[in-house]
């Protein structure tokens, strides 16, 4: 049994570029399954929390994170020898060792001063020492931020990088059959919890994005006689207007200082995308060809847009300055290229290709190499980053079917459905909250 | 999001739809035999089969009032129809819009909004872009054959409203369109 280390486990990661290599129809065949390839996921023993059932709901969320991750394998509880942690005292290593857990997280809940109190320690059990303890604090119903929170510290912990448990996702709740959809804006924790609506369903909502510091969603609303941009503060649940433009305007998305929105307006049938400064209300025009340009992304210093264009003659990707400078195509293999989104890390740009009568979800270097498709079904549309670009979350929708939230890895090992039960699309991921 | 004026026009369109494609099916004819616009003569040739669709459901009519919106849905037609990923206006759905374009100067009050349509086969910001595209063409024809700018404003919807349900080439032949929309000035029925 080899040691783990933060640089053993880092080493793994490293690794996994190599499991991408392999082709499209290969690694279709590996989907979900966390166990193939040169991975292993960590074996880590999460016992209930101490301090009630409150404990053992901590535990129980921080499990279902990890294991979603695909690099983590939480144990069975039902197979750990030691019970009754104290978070006071040393775990007995040897009965952590016995069912071979590389990793413990125990912990204890009490309340003091009406507040949720929450103790914790990270274990590395071959090494017999401990790695972290926290404690966190918070009001009782906040339960599930805490778990989130020590989720993300056990995750920065062992990869060395930071985690994305403590975020919420805004995205587009759908209900009613296809051609008479409600499409509410709506918001829920990463892992499908506390969802709730944010508009009334009256307009067809669309692409909502965060905003860098989170508190406020840009999303545009479809209405029969047009669409219209807004921008809503969560905290306040004001909401305004970006103007009244004559024709449509659409796709929306916040410069990473969260002081200006990119978006395209379309003028006698012609697309082309214009900037807001917010403070000013001044409006600059970054495009102006007879191509649909649309759906602008800014990169995480803010100094280039990555957006879509078919003035080549179908949908492909291009980059430009944020001043429209420059524009150069980046994708060239076979397909039609579209929803470009730069990761926050600056590392790739992901998109949705569509190539014959599938659609993926893949991901490409800022220059356009090394692209890699992460994903194929009828229609995958739609990516957005984890805080920590790791994670794509993207809409799944099946031939006549109802459209559901998804996500996959930056290295397409690990896809699955995200534990939201309703219809949903055009998920937005935001920042890791404070 | 359809209005309550248009939503009882997506039905009668249906009606007429799964009409004509009996027809063909009938006729062996090779597909696709929807939506290619039939030609010149058809869409007045199509009020007919309606009346004899579901009898007893919903109110058996008489000829619809000329100048009305039923007048223009029924008699001319309220939709043409595109190729994928394509915004210019079909050869076979030039007769129908020189119908309305005709209808339209006849009726000088009637104004009205040109929804652009897409199938799913693309993405919801590329498909709103091409919808607009779409909405366009159709509106540049009509000015283009007389009818006043002022009359035709126009919208797309992108793929988020699709009159057919069902999913393969056809459902998608019969979401990628045009459609005008009445929004006021027609004789009431």
């Amino acid at each position: 049994m080899t040691r783990f280390t933060k640089r053993t486990l880092l080493t793994a990661l490293a690794a996994l570029p190599a499991v991408t290599l392999l082709p499209a129809a290969a690694r279709a065949e590996i989907e979900v399954n966390v166990n193939r390839g040169d991975v292993q996921p960590l074996p880590i023993a999460i016992p209930a929390f101490g301090g009630g059932q409150t404990g053992g709901d901590i535990s129980a969320v921080i499990a279902a994170n990890l294991q979603r991750s695909g690099l983590f394998r939480p144990l069975d509880p039902a197979s750990f020898v030691e019970r009754d942690l104290n978070a006071a005292v040393q775990p007995n290593f040897p009965s952590w060792k016995q069912i071979n857990a590389q990793a413990l997280v125990n912990g204890q809940v009490g309340v003091v001063a009406g507040r949720l109190q929450v103790d914790f320690r990270l274990w590395d059990v071959f090494a017999e020492q401990q790695l972290l303890g926290l404690q966190f604090a918070a009001s009782p119903e906040n339960w599930r931020r805490i778990a989130h929170k020590i989720s993300d510290s056990v995750y920065q912990r062992l990869t060395g990088e930071k985690g994305y448990f403590d975020t919420r996702v805004v995205f587009v709740a759908e209900s009613g059959g296809r051609g008479s959809k409600i499409k509410r804006l709506a918001i829920m924790d990463q892992d499908g919890a506390n969802p709730s609506y944010l508009t009334d369903g009256s307009g067809t909502i669309m692409t909502p994005r965060f905003s860098s510091n989170s508190q406020e969603i840009t999303y545009m609303e479809l209405r029969p006689e047009g669409s219209k941009i807004y921008i809503l503060n969560l905290e306040t649940t004001r909401r305004e207007t970006i103007g009244d433009f004559k024709g449509m305007v659409f796709a929306p998305r916040f410069s990473p200082d969260g002081g200006r929105v990119a978006f395209s307006v379309e003028r006698g049938g012609n697309s082309d995308i214009f900037v807001m400064d917010l403070k000013s209300r001044s409006t600059a025009r970054l495009t102006s060809d007879p191509s649909i340009d649309t759906s602008p992304s800014f990169s995480p210093d803010g100094t280039k847009i990555v957006f879509n264009s078919d003035r080549s003659g179908s949908p492909q990707l291009y980059v430009m300055g944020a001043d429209g400078s420059n524009p150069k195509r980046l994708s060239f293999a076979a397909g039609r290229y579209t929803t470009p989104v730069w990761s926050p890390t600056g590392e790739f740009i992901a998109f949705t290709k569509q190539t014959g009568s599938e659609f993926h979800i893949g991901v490409m270097r800022p220059d356009g190499t090394d692209e890699r498709v992460l994903t194929s079904s009828y229609l995958d549309e739609g990516p957005t980053w984890a805080p920590n670009g790791r994670v794509l979350m993207f809409s799944r929708e099946g031939a006549g079917g109802g459209s559901k939230l998804w996500t996959v890895d930056v290295t397409g090992r690990v896809l699955q459905p995200v534990p939201y039960p309703g219809a949903g699309s055009d998920p937005a991921w935001s920042p890791l909250l404070n | 999001m359809v209005t309550p004026r248009n939503s009882g026009s997506v039905v009668r369109l249906g009606l007429i739809v799964a009409a004509s494609l009996s027809v063909a099916a009938c006729a062996h004819k090779p597909k696709p035999a929807f939506p290619t616009q039939t030609p010149a003569e058809a869409p007045v040739q199509r009020p007919p089969e309606r009346p004899t669709q579901a009898p007893g459901a919903g109110p058996v009519s008489t000829a619809a009032l000329p100048g009305s919106e039923r007048d223009f849905v029924i008699n001319i037609g309220d939709r043409v129809y595109f190729d994928y990923d394509k915004y210019s206006v079909r050869d076979d759905a030039a007769p129908l819009l020189d119908a309305q374009a005709s209808w339209l100067k006849r009726y000088p009050a009637v104004q009205v909004r040109i929804e652009g349509n897409c199938d799913e086969r693309g993405t919801q910001e590329y498909n709103l872009a091409l919808g607009a595209r779409r909405a366009n063409a159709v509106r540049e024809y009509l000015v283009a054959h007389g009818v006043e700018a002022a009359r035709v404003t126009t919208v797309s919807y992108g793929k988020e409203k699709p009159i057919d349900p069902g999913a393969g080439e056809a459902a998608e032949a019969h979401n990628r369109n045009g459609h005008t929309a009445i929004l006021s000035g027609a004789r009431m029925q």
